[in-house]
């Protein structure tokens, strides 16, 4: 069952709203630039398909275009935050951080500076533009730099409220976004705090008190797969194999208490994330889990392959991230027990 | 603007500085030589004559930004921020040294009086440009300066900051090219040619001032000739002489990386490289 302090829409099931990751960071940038005059914005070429152009609308004196050039995008931004502004430099991800990664290192990492680096049209989601466009090892890249905090909201929603934490912040961040229309699941009562994973799903029925003992899977997801992983668990319920779904909006720093808490309670882990299996979320939870807590362990990601032009929903069946995959890979989890 | 007494007294510091810079070098046994003696002249005129900034004070609010883009020839900057009194002339023998402020390229936070950090070639320009940028939407009247080499002129992200900083028109932006014509595997006409520089940079949108880097004056010139050009940032282009001071060393591209005491044995043995260098500085032979 929905966990009740998760505070989640009605109807995520049937008749979900939907709306783009990357529609909560154009908000919640606007929202975030009107608390602080700090924040500035920058784009390379793509003001209005990273949703940067709602802040460009608002406050055109703190919006900087800097053409197709995501190199001077990561390191004119580096120069404004040594000032003392508050950048979010957007462009997709395969450029930023694909393309950038070293001045990204050098000059926001080991300078440690506030510059928020949105990687938008990540995943094999992005649909008909193809593999090129399709950002599959930004968490990875992103994950293994210190100082930066890695972000990745589950919808529109918490992407909205990410964006005015990630101003907050004080230090690099970055930040992961999608380009298709997914369920809204969280409202603006949902929980969110930066570094600290949400509950969505229990195990029901509960007699009483939070006992989770009869959990048999924990399900760590990020970002809008969480929904899927939701679909699974309640499936799965019906089946009598009960779930509990951990929303890991903050891959790093990882919320280590949450995650061993959850993984120590049903002794079986899977990770769903639309990226490869080689250092995203499903990495960082099972760094954690070898050292502290050793326990079964199975990945729903893209496996070691680029994607290609599709339909998002397609895409995301072919390279094996639907719900009956989440629900084999549960299956798989609990004979390894 | 300058007196010659003026002059007579940055060349002075000049000499004080390839000094340390030798004596750094030898002691860290690794680092670049020809980039860092060549910019002596500069670097002196800058810290002793043409930025705004206090030693005492090293987050001055007023001051004025230097940029190094061309992280590798730091140890000029070390042995001149030292002799300009931002920490003891003897901390400069710690340089590359485990624990050391003085890290081989330079790193932001471990040194006050550094405004980022370099070494990766070809990104100083856009980050002068974007703190220029973000001073100005703030109406701040310091200057940004930025010393950049010619090599990294074969960089990418370096013309993606010179078209931005050419778009927003920021004046307020002085860089300096060390143009030396060497580079790690040779001279840069062979390696990847650069010329014409000065029209490149026109093209651009840059104002260019052309200036001999080892004339203190006209050096100088030129940084005042930047602060009255308001519409376009100045490229204020300073042919140098690598190894500058030392003729062993003198526009032979094999110094640019290595340190007295490793460099080429064709000419001083290894062991007597260090004695010999400082007394050519002076001007004598042993």
């Amino acid at each position: 069952m929905i966990h009740p302090d998760a505070k989640l829409a009605e109807n995520i099931f049937d008749k979900p709203s939907t709306a783009s990751t990357r529609e909560g960071f154009g908000k919640g940038v606007v929202e975030a630039g009107t608390a602080d005059e700090r924040v500035v914005v920058l784009t390379a070429d793509l003001a209005e398909s990273t949703q940067a152009h709602h802040f460009q609308k608002a406050f055109p004196e703190r919006f900087v275009q800097v053409g197709v050039a995501e190199q001077n995008l990561a390191t004119v931004a580096a120069g404004m935050a040594l000032y003392g502004k508050i950048p979010f430099i957007n462009s997709y991800a395969t450029f930023s951080p694909g393309r950038n990664w070293e001045q990204i290192r050098t000059t926001i990492g080991i300078n440690n500076v506030p510059v928020i680096v949105c990687g938008h049209h990540t995943g094999v989601s992005v649909g008909p533009d193809g593999a090129t466009h399709q950002a599959l090892e930004d968490i990875a890249m992103m994950r293994a730099l210190p100082h930066f905090t890695v972000i990745y909201a589950c919808d529109a929603e918490e992407g909205r409220k990410a964006t005015i934490a990630a101003a907050k912040l004080g230090g690099p961040v970055y930040m992961r976004w999608a380009r298709d229309k997914t369920p809204i699941m969280t409202t603006p009562g949902s929980p969110f705090k930066v570094g600290k994973a949400n509950v969505l799903w229990i195990p029901s029925p509960r007699t009483e008190g939070p006992s989770l003992v009869n959990t048999d899977v924990a399900i760590f997801a990020t970002g809008h797969l969480v929904h899927n992983a939701l679909l699974a668990a309640r499936d799965l319920a019906e089946e009598g194999i009960e779930t509990t779904v951990v929303n890991v909006h903050t891959i790093k720093p990882l919320d280590e208490e949450t995650i061993l808490r959850e993984a120590k309670r049903a002794g079986a882990v899977v990770s769903v994330e639309e990226h490869q299996i080689a250092g995203g979320l499903g990495g960082a939870i099972a760094e954690l889990l070898a050292q502290k807590m050793p326990t079964p362990m199975e990945f729903v990601g893209v496996h070691d392959t680029y994607g290609q032009s599709g339909e998002p929903k397609e895409l995301v069946e072919y390279y094996g991230m639907g719900a009956s995959h989440i629900k084999e890979a549960v299956k798989r989890a609990i004979s390894r027990k | 603007m300058i007196t010659d007494a003026d002059v007579k007294k940055i060349e002075a510091k000049a000499l004080a500085i390839r000094t340390t810079i030798i004596e750094m070098l030898a002691a860290a046994k690794s680092g670049h030589t020809s980039g860092p003696l060549g910019m002596a002249d500069i670097f002196a005129a800058l810290y002793f004559h043409v930025l705004k900034h206090d030693p005492k004070r090293p987050d001055l609010a007023e001051r004025d930004r230097l940029f190094l883009s061309n992280g590798h020839i730091v140890p000029v900057r070390y042995a001149t921020m030292a002799h300009a009194g931002y920490f003891p002339v003897e901390e400069c023998l710690t340089l590359r040294k485990f624990g050391s402020r003085l890290q081989g390229h330079p790193e932001y936070h471990m040194l006050p009086g550094l405004e980022s950090t370099s070494g990766p070639l070809g990104s100083g320009i856009s980050e002068a440009a974007g703190y220029a940028y973000a001073a100005r939407m703030d109406k701040k009247t310091f200057r940004v300066f930025c010393a950049t080499s010619d090599g990294e002129h074969e960089e990418g992200n370096t013309w993606e900051g010179i078209m931005f900083a050419g778009k927003y028109r920021l004046a307020n932006l002085t860089a300096i090219m060390d143009r030396n014509n060497i580079q790690i595997d040779g001279d840069t006409e062979d390696i990847m040619p650069l010329e014409p520089l000065a029209d490149k940079y026109r093209a651009f949108n840059w104002h260019v001032i052309e200036v001999d880097g080892h004339n203190i004056r006209e050096f100088v010139d030129a940084c005042e000739e930047a602060k009255s050009i308001r519409e376009k940032p100045t490229m204020i282009l300073a042919h140098t002489t690598p190894g500058k001071g030392v003729p062993t060393i003198e526009n032979d591209y094999r110094w640019h990386g290595n340190p007295p005491g490793k460099g080429p044995t064709d000419k001083i043995p290894a062991d007597k490289q260090k004695e010999v260098f400082l007394a050519e500085l002076e001007g004598k032979t042993v």
